[in-house]
């Protein structure tokens, strides 16, 4: 690890009209360290994902990045032509809906590969060599790589949401909600093979989720949101097992209830 | 310049549209070839003909010509059908332009979908007929996206969509329409022309002119520019070839069409360009079914 962090956010907010959807958030990630962002519907977790991820401008505050080079860069000073170059290598984005982030008429193999042909790699049997690599590694069958998305079950296409964002190996992947929409049983299994492959790859990772389980299982660190601010940060364990404030105490304990 | 018709029903403007618009239309041309295969909006004419009847091109012919120019107009090569006899008969009624059916003899060339064989000239205007200019459209339908992808230079898409062609075909099965890039910048949908014309768009002598009417645009290729087809390394661009030469004149390399001879599957392989065929064989050229596909046609 270098001295210095991979993603530095200070004072983001975001005021949709007089609404807040998160107010005066700062936070550091650091390379190879999984942050889980949790609270209740509404409390402003996706709001703050888009507004670090450059999705959604914030109204204050800035968000700082360091390059593969080193240097710390503000994301929202940057031209558009890098940044949309930098969340396509360097970054992944995995959507609650895989639809948002899948091409849902293009083959399994082509939605893994696009990104690689995206930075000019035009060699069509490396390119299938490594989507079926990566189809793999998500345990989507070989026989299915000519299929399309909207054949696949909704954990198939989580999955390959996944393969296709990590196919450039990126340092930094933003979740919102990755096992939101599935049954549990698939949930289980999705959440194992996000575990092992954030180990792997050794991956940054900001997830938002509103089940704390997600957050024990996936995270090293979390962030508890309420009314848009951050109320309490720490490690996983301690603040699930000893939350200090009132309001993550009850957000432990009405979990544990269900 | 006015042109009176004789049944002294209406006046027209010279080449039909009113002199504003010509500047406007040639202002977007010039932008064009000042930026080769970049797609320019223009504000898109009413033309007394429907939309898939080549409205762009005949907007951006009559932008372009002159009293003293020569047009040929051809449809899938040939000068005779009634698109491209409608489009002829039109300036030269309304804008009192000699005609031609030979290539060389031409200083414009409005087309839809071919590029004549003979070598085009410096000097000549080749003028596509285009009916959708967008070469993203078909993995982005959103326009706010496509035209950030053109300016950003990223092309990712255009090479998903050959990945898939030979994910399905197990070649690029593409074979119209065929994407390139301009002067290694833009990527460029060249029209509907079979993919077999590329190369002829690459360094060419003349100026290229494309006018998509229906969607807007106007874009160019300026003389010898370069134009690349995109492929991948394992899977490189390739024209296609025809097994037997064309039958009323022999060529071979020039692009065929099958034409149907009967109801009991007979057939033959003819050149798609008519000029060209018709120059051959007045040159003495002789296919093998050549004497009797004239016993046919009289
Ligand atoms: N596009 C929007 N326009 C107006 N208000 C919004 C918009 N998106 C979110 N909000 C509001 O901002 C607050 C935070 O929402 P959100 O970030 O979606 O929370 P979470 O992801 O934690 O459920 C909520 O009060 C929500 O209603
Ligand atoms: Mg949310």
């Amino acid at each position: 690890m270098t001295d210095q962090p991979l993603l530095c956010v200070n004072g983001v907010s975001k005021f949709y009209g007089n609404r807040i959807g998160c107010q005066d958030v700062g936070l550091e990630l650091w390379l190879g360290e999984v942050l889980a962002i949790v609270g209740e519907s509404g409390s402003g977790k996706t709001t703050l994902l888009n507004c670090i991820s450059t999705r959604l401008p914030p109204t204050a505050g800035t968000v700082s990045y360091r390059m593969r080079d080193g240097q710390m860069r503000d994301l929202y000073r940057m031209g558009e032509a890098e940044r949309r170059f930098l969340m396509r290598t360097d970054w992944g984005f995995v959507h609650q809906n895989p639809a948002d982030g899948l091409r849902m008429s293009v083959s399994a193999g082509a939605n893994v590969g696009e990104r690689l042909m995206a930075v000019g790699e035009r060699h069509y049997g490396n390119i299938r060599e490594t989507a079926e690599d990566w189809l793999g590694r998500v345990e989507i069958g070989l026989d299915r790589i000519d299929d399309q998305p909207r054949d696949f079950s909704g954990g198939m296409r989580q999955r390959l949401q996944i393969a296709r964002n990590l196919v450039t190996v990126p340092r930094l992947v933003f979740m919102d909600e990755p096992t939101g929409g599935l049954d549990v049983s698939v949930q289980a299994r999705l959440l194992d093979l996000l575990r092992g492959l954030v180990n792997d790859l050794g991956l940054a990772v900001v997830v938002v989720t509103h089940d704390l389980a997600v957050a024990r299982l996936l995270s090293h660190r979390i962030m508890v949101m309420k009314d848009g601010a951050v109320v309490e940060t720490g490690l996983t364990d301690r603040v699930l097992d000893d939350p200090r404030e009132p309001y993550t105490q009850l957000l432990v304990s009405s979990i544990l209830q269900v | 310049m006015t042109i009176h018709t004789d049944d002294g029903l209406a006046t027209y403007n010279f080449a039909y549209l009113d002199e504003q618009t010509k500047r406007m239309i040639r202002r977007a041309i010039l932008k064009g070839i000042a930026i080769p295969g970049y797609q320019v909006p223009f504000a898109s004419r009413e033309m007394p003909m429907p939309y898939g009847w080549g409205t762009g091109g005949v907007q951006v012919t009559a932008a372009v010509i002159g009293p003293d120019d020569v047009l040929k107009v051809i449809d899938q090569g040939a000068d005779d059908t009634t698109n491209a006899v409608s489009i002829r008969n039109f300036f030269a009624k309304v804008a009192e332009v000699e005609t031609t059916t030979d290539t060389a003899t031409a200083s414009i060339i409005q087309t839809r979908h071919r590029i004549p064989e003979e070598k085009l000239k410096e000097g000549q205007i080749l003028v596509y007929q285009v009916p959708i200019p967008e070469p993203l459209r078909f993995l982005e339908p959103r326009e706010t996206e496509t035209r950030k992808m053109h300016a950003l230079s990223e092309y990712g898409l255009m090479h998903v969509k050959l990945y898939e062609d030979i994910a399905k075909n197990g070649h690029i099965a593409t074979t119209y329409a065929y994407p390139v890039k301009v002067e290694g910048r833009y990527v460029m949908d060249p029209s509907p022309t079979p993919k077999f014309d590329n190369p002829k768009m690459h360094m060419s002598d003349a100026l290229q002119l494309f006018g998509a009417g229906r969607e807007k645009r106007i874009y160019a290729i300026p003389p010898h520019t370069d134009v690349v087809s995109l492929d991948f390394e394992d899977y490189p661009f390739e024209v296609q070839t025809f097994v037997e030469p064309c039958a009323l004149c022999a060529a071979h390399g020039v692009y065929l069409d099958e034409v149907i001879l009967d109801d009991k599957g007979g057939r033959m392989f003819v050149c798609s360009d008519t000029d060209h065929c018709e120059k051959r064989r007045e040159g003495g050229h002789r296919g093998h079914l050549a004497g009797d596909a004239r016993e046919t046609a009289q």
